[in-house]
Protein backbone atom coordinates (compact mmCIF):
# COMPACT_ATOMS: atom_id res chain seq x y z
CA UNK A 1 0.00 0.00 0.00
CA UNK A 2 0.98 3.58 -0.51
CA UNK A 3 0.83 6.27 2.16
CA UNK A 4 1.91 9.86 1.86
CA UNK A 5 3.69 11.43 4.78
CA UNK A 6 3.35 15.18 5.12
CA UNK A 7 6.33 16.56 6.99
CA UNK A 8 6.31 19.47 9.37
CA UNK A 9 8.90 21.72 10.99
CA UNK A 10 12.29 20.08 11.56
CA UNK A 11 11.41 16.85 9.77
CA UNK A 12 10.82 18.87 6.59
CA UNK A 13 14.34 20.30 6.85
CA UNK A 14 15.99 16.95 7.44
CA UNK A 15 14.24 15.18 4.59
CA UNK A 16 14.28 18.18 2.28
CA UNK A 17 10.71 17.66 1.10
CA UNK A 18 7.19 18.51 2.21
CA UNK A 19 5.66 15.16 1.37
CA UNK A 20 7.19 11.73 0.91
CA UNK A 21 5.55 8.74 -0.74
CA UNK A 22 6.05 5.49 1.13
CA UNK A 23 5.26 1.99 -0.04
CA UNK A 24 4.51 -0.44 2.77
CA UNK A 25 3.32 -4.03 3.00
CA UNK A 26 -0.42 -4.43 3.30
CA UNK A 27 -1.46 -4.47 6.93
CA UNK A 28 1.46 -2.26 8.01
CA UNK A 29 1.03 -0.13 11.10
CA UNK A 30 2.46 3.19 12.27
CA UNK A 31 5.49 1.45 13.81
CA UNK A 32 6.35 -0.03 10.38
CA UNK A 33 6.07 3.38 8.79
CA UNK A 34 8.39 4.92 11.40
CA UNK A 35 10.96 2.18 10.83
CA UNK A 36 10.73 2.68 7.08
CA UNK A 37 11.35 6.41 7.49
CA UNK A 38 14.25 5.84 9.88
CA UNK A 39 15.97 3.50 7.42
CA UNK A 40 15.31 5.76 4.45
CA UNK A 41 16.33 8.94 6.28
CA UNK A 42 18.91 8.00 8.94
CA UNK A 43 19.24 11.62 10.06
CA UNK A 44 15.57 11.58 10.95
CA UNK A 45 15.86 8.61 13.31
CA UNK A 46 16.75 10.46 16.56
CA UNK A 47 13.82 12.82 16.07
CA UNK A 48 11.28 10.20 15.01
CA UNK A 49 10.58 8.73 18.41
CA UNK A 50 9.68 12.20 19.65
CA UNK A 51 7.34 12.95 16.75
CA UNK A 52 3.62 12.36 16.68
CA UNK A 53 1.83 10.95 13.66
CA UNK A 54 -1.68 11.90 12.76
CA UNK A 55 -4.15 11.02 10.04
CA UNK A 56 -7.68 12.15 9.38
CA UNK A 57 -7.40 14.69 12.20
CA UNK A 58 -6.57 12.07 14.84
CA UNK A 59 -3.23 11.21 16.41
CA UNK A 60 -2.14 7.64 15.85
CA UNK A 61 -0.41 5.33 18.30
CA UNK A 62 2.39 3.04 17.17
CA UNK A 63 0.15 0.02 16.71
CA UNK A 64 -2.49 1.83 14.66
CA UNK A 65 -3.03 0.14 11.28
CA UNK A 66 -2.57 2.22 8.15
CA UNK A 67 -4.82 2.28 5.14
CA UNK A 68 -3.82 2.52 1.50
CA UNK A 69 -3.90 6.11 0.26
CA UNK A 70 -3.80 7.68 3.72
CA UNK A 71 -2.03 10.98 4.21
CA UNK A 72 -0.14 10.89 7.47
CA UNK A 73 1.19 14.04 9.14
CA UNK A 74 4.53 13.78 10.92
CA UNK A 75 4.65 16.35 13.71
CA UNK A 76 7.91 16.95 15.54
CA UNK A 77 7.77 19.02 18.71
CA UNK A 78 8.62 22.68 18.22
CA UNK A 79 9.61 25.02 21.00
CA UNK A 80 10.16 28.40 19.40
CA UNK A 81 8.36 31.41 20.71
CA UNK B 1 -10.66 40.83 38.23
CA UNK B 2 -9.30 38.25 35.86
CA UNK B 3 -5.57 38.01 35.62
CA UNK B 4 -3.61 36.57 32.78
CA UNK B 5 0.03 35.66 32.87
CA UNK B 6 1.89 35.89 29.59
CA UNK B 7 5.20 34.15 29.73
CA UNK B 8 7.29 35.12 26.78
CA UNK B 9 10.39 36.75 25.48
CA UNK B 10 8.65 39.89 24.32
CA UNK B 11 9.81 39.25 20.79
CA UNK B 12 6.85 40.83 19.10
CA UNK B 13 6.68 43.88 21.31
CA UNK B 14 10.19 45.15 20.89
CA UNK B 15 11.45 47.34 18.13
CA UNK B 16 14.72 48.75 16.89
CA UNK B 17 14.71 51.94 19.00
CA UNK B 18 14.45 49.65 22.03
CA UNK B 19 17.75 47.94 21.42
CA UNK B 20 19.77 47.95 24.56
CA UNK B 21 16.78 48.27 26.89
CA UNK B 22 15.25 45.37 28.76
CA UNK B 23 12.70 43.80 26.41
CA UNK B 24 10.20 43.35 29.17
CA UNK B 25 10.19 47.04 29.99
CA UNK B 26 9.81 48.20 26.40
CA UNK B 27 7.08 45.60 25.78
CA UNK B 28 5.18 46.83 28.81
CA UNK B 29 5.42 50.44 27.70
CA UNK B 30 4.22 49.66 24.20
CA UNK B 31 1.25 47.67 25.47
CA UNK B 32 0.44 50.29 28.05
CA UNK B 33 0.48 52.93 25.33
CA UNK B 34 -2.11 50.94 23.39
CA UNK B 35 -4.29 50.37 26.46
CA UNK B 36 -3.48 52.40 29.58
CA UNK B 37 -6.33 50.77 31.51
CA UNK B 38 -4.80 47.34 31.86
CA UNK B 39 -2.53 46.37 34.69
CA UNK B 40 0.71 44.78 33.57
CA UNK B 41 2.94 43.14 36.15
CA UNK B 42 6.40 42.28 34.93
CA UNK B 43 8.80 39.76 36.37
CA UNK B 44 12.27 40.30 35.07
CA UNK B 45 13.54 36.90 35.99
CA UNK B 46 14.02 33.47 34.54
CA UNK B 47 11.07 31.20 35.22
CA UNK B 48 12.37 28.27 37.26
CA UNK B 49 11.03 25.36 39.27
CA UNK B 50 11.73 27.44 42.36
CA UNK B 51 9.73 30.53 41.44
CA UNK B 52 7.16 29.38 38.85
CA UNK B 53 4.43 28.27 41.27
CA UNK B 54 4.56 31.58 43.15
CA UNK B 55 4.73 33.73 39.99
CA UNK B 56 1.77 32.00 38.31
CA UNK B 57 -0.30 31.63 41.48
CA UNK B 58 -2.24 34.96 41.27
CA UNK B 59 -3.23 34.47 37.62
CA UNK B 60 -6.21 32.64 36.11
CA UNK B 61 -4.92 31.91 32.64
CA UNK B 62 -1.35 31.25 31.56
CA UNK B 63 -0.26 32.02 28.00
CA UNK B 64 2.90 30.21 27.02
CA UNK B 65 5.06 32.11 24.58
CA UNK B 66 8.37 30.71 25.73
CA UNK B 67 11.06 29.52 23.37
CA UNK B 68 12.59 26.39 24.85
CA UNK B 69 11.55 22.93 25.92
CA UNK B 70 12.48 23.10 29.63
CA UNK B 71 10.27 26.17 30.14
CA UNK B 72 7.44 24.66 28.10
CA UNK B 73 7.35 21.56 30.30
CA UNK B 74 7.68 23.75 33.37
CA UNK B 75 4.75 25.98 32.33
CA UNK B 76 2.68 22.91 31.48
CA UNK B 77 3.30 21.30 34.84
CA UNK B 78 2.57 24.51 36.74
CA UNK B 79 -0.76 24.83 34.89
CA UNK B 80 -1.70 21.20 35.58
CA UNK B 81 -0.77 21.46 39.26
CA UNK B 82 -2.61 24.79 39.65
CA UNK B 83 -5.54 23.61 37.47
CA UNK B 84 -5.22 26.54 35.08
CA UNK B 85 -5.60 26.67 31.30
CA UNK B 86 -2.33 26.80 29.40
CA UNK B 87 -2.82 28.72 26.16
CA UNK B 88 -0.05 27.24 24.11
CA UNK B 89 1.68 28.56 21.01
CA UNK B 90 4.92 27.49 19.41
CA UNK B 91 6.75 28.26 16.20
CA UNK B 92 9.52 26.97 13.98
CA UNK B 93 10.65 28.68 10.78
CA UNK B 94 7.41 28.87 8.79
CA UNK B 95 5.31 26.57 10.96
CA UNK B 96 3.25 27.37 14.01
CA UNK B 97 1.18 25.40 16.51
CA UNK B 98 -1.48 26.49 18.94
CA UNK B 99 -3.68 24.74 21.45
CA UNK B 100 -5.19 25.07 24.90
CA UNK B 101 -4.10 22.52 27.46
CA UNK B 102 -6.51 22.28 30.36
CA UNK B 103 -6.84 19.01 32.23
CA UNK B 104 -9.23 17.49 33.13
CA UNK B 105 -11.24 19.24 30.39
CA UNK B 106 -8.70 18.12 27.83
CA UNK B 107 -5.12 16.92 27.50
CA UNK B 108 -1.96 18.63 28.70
CA UNK B 109 1.23 19.24 26.72
CA UNK B 110 2.72 16.01 28.05
CA UNK B 111 -0.23 14.05 26.62
CA UNK B 112 0.82 15.38 23.21
CA UNK B 113 4.58 15.17 23.64
CA UNK B 114 5.44 13.01 26.66
CA UNK B 115 9.16 13.61 26.35
CA UNK B 116 11.31 16.38 24.93
CA UNK B 117 13.53 15.67 21.94
CA UNK B 118 17.24 15.25 22.58
CA UNK B 119 19.06 18.59 22.93
CA UNK B 120 20.15 19.94 19.58
CA UNK B 121 17.71 17.78 17.62
CA UNK B 122 15.17 20.59 17.25
CA UNK B 123 16.93 23.90 16.61
CA UNK B 124 15.77 26.94 18.50
CA UNK B 125 14.49 29.97 16.63
CA UNK B 126 17.91 31.53 17.14
CA UNK B 127 19.50 28.63 15.27
CA UNK B 128 16.75 27.65 12.88
CA UNK B 129 15.36 31.09 12.25
CA UNK B 130 11.74 32.06 12.20
CA UNK B 131 9.47 34.08 9.97
CA UNK B 132 9.23 37.43 11.73
CA UNK B 133 5.45 37.70 11.66
CA UNK B 134 4.87 34.15 12.90
CA UNK B 135 5.10 34.94 16.64
CA UNK B 136 2.55 37.70 16.06
CA UNK B 137 0.21 35.46 14.15
CA UNK B 138 0.34 32.59 16.63
CA UNK B 139 0.25 35.12 19.48
CA UNK B 140 -3.00 36.57 18.09
CA UNK B 141 -4.49 33.06 18.05
CA UNK B 142 -3.40 32.60 21.66
CA UNK B 143 -4.93 35.95 22.63
CA UNK B 144 -8.16 34.95 20.89
CA UNK B 145 -8.25 31.68 22.83
CA UNK B 146 -7.62 33.50 26.11
CA UNK B 147 -10.49 35.90 25.43
CA UNK B 148 -12.78 32.97 24.56
CA UNK B 149 -11.89 31.31 27.85
CA UNK B 150 -12.71 34.54 29.70
CA UNK B 151 -16.02 34.95 27.85
CA UNK B 152 -16.76 31.23 27.98
CA UNK B 153 -17.81 31.46 24.35
CA UNK B 154 -17.20 29.50 21.19
CA UNK B 155 -15.23 26.31 20.63
CA UNK B 156 -11.98 26.42 22.52
CA UNK B 157 -8.79 24.83 21.22
CA UNK B 158 -8.95 22.51 24.23
CA UNK B 159 -8.20 19.04 22.85
CA UNK B 160 -7.32 20.43 19.44
CA UNK B 161 -3.90 21.15 18.03
CA UNK B 162 -3.98 23.81 15.35
CA UNK B 163 -1.17 23.68 12.85
CA UNK B 164 -0.28 26.63 10.67
CA UNK B 165 1.95 26.34 7.63
CA UNK B 166 2.82 29.84 6.43
CA UNK B 167 4.42 28.68 3.20
CA UNK B 168 1.42 26.64 2.11
CA UNK B 169 -0.90 29.07 3.92
CA UNK B 170 -2.87 26.22 5.42
CA UNK B 171 -4.38 25.58 8.82
CA UNK B 172 -4.82 21.99 9.88
CA UNK B 173 -6.34 20.66 13.03
CA UNK B 174 -5.77 17.45 14.95
CA UNK B 175 -7.72 16.14 17.87
CA UNK B 176 -5.52 15.56 20.92
CA UNK B 177 -6.83 13.20 23.56
CA UNK B 178 -5.99 13.07 27.21
CA UNK B 179 -3.51 10.29 27.89
CA UNK B 180 -4.72 8.23 30.88
CA UNK B 181 -1.08 7.26 31.43
CA UNK B 182 0.18 10.86 31.37
CA UNK B 183 2.70 11.25 34.21
CA UNK B 184 1.15 14.51 35.40
CA UNK B 185 -2.51 14.65 34.34
CA UNK B 186 -3.18 10.92 33.91
CA UNK B 187 -5.20 8.66 36.16
CA UNK B 188 -2.21 7.82 38.33
CA UNK B 189 0.15 10.77 38.13
CA UNK B 190 3.74 10.20 39.09
CA UNK B 191 4.68 13.87 38.94
CA UNK B 192 3.05 15.72 41.82
CA UNK B 193 5.41 18.65 42.10
CA UNK B 194 7.78 20.55 39.83
CA UNK B 195 10.92 18.74 38.73
CA UNK B 196 14.30 19.77 37.36
CA UNK B 197 13.33 20.64 33.80
CA UNK B 198 16.80 21.29 32.48
CA UNK B 199 17.81 17.82 33.54
CA UNK B 200 14.56 16.41 32.12
CA UNK B 201 15.37 17.98 28.76
CA UNK B 202 19.01 16.97 28.90
CA UNK B 203 20.15 20.57 28.77
CA UNK B 204 22.42 20.34 31.72
CA UNK B 205 24.38 17.52 30.11
CA UNK B 206 24.62 19.49 26.90
CA UNK B 207 25.97 22.52 28.70
CA UNK B 208 28.47 20.39 30.56
CA UNK B 209 29.66 19.24 27.15
CA UNK B 210 30.19 22.74 25.90
CA UNK B 211 33.73 24.03 26.00
CA UNK B 212 34.29 26.37 28.86
CA UNK B 213 36.11 29.63 28.42
CA UNK B 214 39.08 28.17 30.21
CA UNK B 215 39.44 25.49 27.54
CA UNK B 216 40.77 28.20 25.30
CA UNK B 217 38.26 27.08 22.67
CA UNK B 218 36.34 30.26 22.74
CA UNK B 219 37.36 33.80 22.03
CA UNK B 220 35.39 36.98 22.24
CA UNK B 221 34.53 39.25 19.37
CA UNK B 222 36.85 41.87 20.79
CA UNK B 223 39.76 39.45 20.96
CA UNK B 224 39.16 38.33 17.40
CA UNK B 225 39.16 41.95 16.26
CA UNK B 226 42.40 42.61 18.14
CA UNK B 227 44.05 39.62 16.56
CA UNK B 228 42.89 40.53 13.07
CA UNK B 229 44.09 44.10 13.56
CA UNK B 230 47.42 42.72 14.71
CA UNK B 231 47.67 40.84 11.42
CA UNK B 232 47.44 37.32 12.80
CA UNK B 233 46.96 34.70 10.09
CA UNK B 234 43.56 33.28 10.93
CA UNK B 235 41.37 31.08 8.77
CA UNK B 236 37.84 32.27 9.47
CA UNK B 237 35.26 29.60 8.78
CA UNK B 238 31.64 30.64 8.67
CA UNK B 239 29.35 27.65 9.24
CA UNK B 240 26.09 29.50 8.68
CA UNK B 241 23.87 29.00 5.65
CA UNK B 242 24.59 30.68 2.29
CA UNK B 243 21.63 33.05 2.60
CA UNK B 244 22.97 34.28 5.95
CA UNK B 245 26.42 34.66 4.43
CA UNK B 246 24.91 36.73 1.62
CA UNK B 247 23.43 39.17 4.09
CA UNK B 248 26.66 39.86 5.89
CA UNK B 249 29.99 38.25 6.52
CA UNK B 250 33.38 38.73 8.04
CA UNK B 251 36.05 39.80 5.57
CA UNK B 252 37.97 36.89 4.02
CA UNK B 253 35.84 34.29 5.75
CA UNK B 254 35.28 30.92 4.16
CA UNK B 255 31.71 29.69 3.98
CA UNK B 256 31.13 26.03 4.77
CA UNK B 257 27.56 25.47 5.99
CA UNK B 258 27.56 23.13 8.94
CA UNK B 259 25.70 20.29 7.16
CA UNK B 260 28.43 20.26 4.47
CA UNK B 261 31.33 20.35 6.89
CA UNK B 262 31.88 16.59 7.28
CA UNK B 263 32.31 16.26 3.50
CA UNK B 264 34.43 19.38 3.13
CA UNK B 265 36.94 18.95 5.93
CA UNK B 266 39.70 18.50 3.35
CA UNK B 267 39.22 22.11 2.25
CA UNK B 268 40.44 23.31 5.61
CA UNK B 269 44.13 23.95 5.97
CA UNK B 270 44.78 22.33 9.30
CA UNK B 271 48.16 24.05 9.56
CA UNK B 272 46.45 27.41 9.96
CA UNK B 273 44.78 28.57 13.08
CA UNK B 274 41.06 28.57 12.62
CA UNK B 275 38.21 30.64 13.92
CA UNK B 276 34.84 29.04 13.42
CA UNK B 277 31.79 31.16 13.84
CA UNK B 278 28.09 31.10 13.19
CA UNK B 279 25.37 33.45 14.40
CA UNK B 280 24.78 32.55 17.99
CA UNK B 281 27.37 29.91 18.83
CA UNK B 282 25.56 26.60 18.61
CA UNK B 283 26.50 25.63 15.08
CA UNK B 284 30.13 26.66 15.56
CA UNK B 285 30.21 24.56 18.72
CA UNK B 286 28.89 21.57 16.78
CA UNK B 287 31.48 22.23 14.07
CA UNK B 288 34.30 21.68 16.55
CA UNK B 289 33.05 18.17 17.17
CA UNK B 290 33.84 16.86 13.73
CA UNK B 291 37.15 15.03 13.63
CA UNK B 292 39.54 16.16 10.89
CA UNK B 293 39.79 14.23 7.62
CA UNK B 294 41.65 10.99 8.14
CA UNK B 295 40.97 11.07 11.86
CA UNK B 296 43.16 12.33 14.64
CA UNK B 297 46.84 11.63 14.80
CA UNK B 298 48.16 10.55 18.20
CA UNK B 299 49.39 14.04 18.99
CA UNK B 300 46.10 15.60 17.90
CA UNK B 301 43.91 13.38 20.00
CA UNK B 302 41.66 15.57 22.04
CA UNK B 303 42.80 15.80 25.58
CA UNK B 304 39.35 16.68 26.71
CA UNK B 305 36.07 15.65 25.27
CA UNK B 306 36.18 18.13 22.41
CA UNK B 307 37.75 17.12 19.14
CA UNK B 308 40.14 19.70 17.86
CA UNK B 309 40.83 20.31 14.24
CA UNK B 310 44.48 20.56 13.31
CA UNK B 311 47.25 21.02 15.84
CA UNK B 312 46.08 21.01 19.40
CA UNK B 313 44.67 24.31 20.43
CA UNK B 314 44.43 25.71 16.96
CA UNK B 315 40.68 25.87 16.87
CA UNK B 316 38.74 28.72 18.25
CA UNK B 317 35.04 28.87 18.62
CA UNK B 318 33.97 32.42 18.47
CA UNK B 319 30.62 32.11 20.11
CA UNK B 320 29.36 35.59 20.85
CA UNK B 321 29.74 36.92 17.33
CA UNK B 322 26.61 38.48 16.06
CA UNK B 323 27.40 38.88 12.41
CA UNK B 324 24.46 41.11 11.73
CA UNK B 325 26.42 43.73 13.61
CA UNK B 326 29.86 43.18 12.29
CA UNK B 327 29.50 42.06 8.71
CA UNK B 328 30.08 44.02 5.56
CA UNK B 329 26.70 45.49 5.23
CA UNK B 330 25.02 45.61 1.88
CA UNK B 331 23.51 48.98 2.56
CA UNK B 332 26.99 50.46 2.56
CA UNK B 333 26.84 51.54 6.17
CA UNK B 334 29.97 51.57 8.21
CA UNK B 335 31.21 48.22 9.40
CA UNK B 336 30.00 48.17 12.96
CA UNK B 337 32.77 46.34 14.71
CA UNK B 338 33.22 49.46 16.76
CA UNK B 339 29.85 49.04 18.40
CA UNK B 340 30.48 49.07 22.14
CA UNK B 341 30.85 45.49 23.40
CA UNK B 342 27.87 45.68 25.70
CA UNK B 343 25.69 46.25 22.65
CA UNK B 344 26.71 43.07 20.91
CA UNK B 345 24.24 40.71 22.46
CA UNK B 346 21.24 42.86 22.98
CA UNK B 347 19.77 43.10 19.50
CA UNK B 348 16.20 41.82 19.48
CA UNK B 349 15.93 38.49 17.74
CA UNK B 350 13.81 39.90 14.96
CA UNK B 351 16.60 42.10 13.74
CA UNK B 352 19.24 39.43 13.78
CA UNK B 353 20.21 37.25 10.87
CA UNK B 354 18.49 33.93 11.51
Amino acid sequence: MIVHVRLFARSKDIVGADVVRVELADGACVRDLLEHLAVRYPDLRPLLKHCRLAAENEFLDDAAPLKDGTEVALLPPVSGG
Amino acid sequence: MLLISVICKGRFCTAHPDVGRPKLQSAKERLQAINPDIQIDTYETRLTSENAMAICEPYDIIIDGTDNFPTRYLVNDVCVLQKKPNVYGSIFRFDGQASVFFPPHGPCYRCLYPEPPPPGEVPSCAEGGVLGILPGLIGCIQATEAIKLILNKGSSLIGRLLLYDALEMTFQEFRVRRNPKCPICGDQPTITQLIDYEQFCGIRGEEADAPAESDGLEITVEELKRRLDRGDDLLIVDVRNPEEYDICRLANSKLIPLPQLPDRMHELDSAREMVIHCRSGMRSLKATRFPPAGGFSESQKPQRRHPRVGPAGSIRVCRPINTSLIGNRRDGQKNRLDVPPQRLNVMPKSSRVS
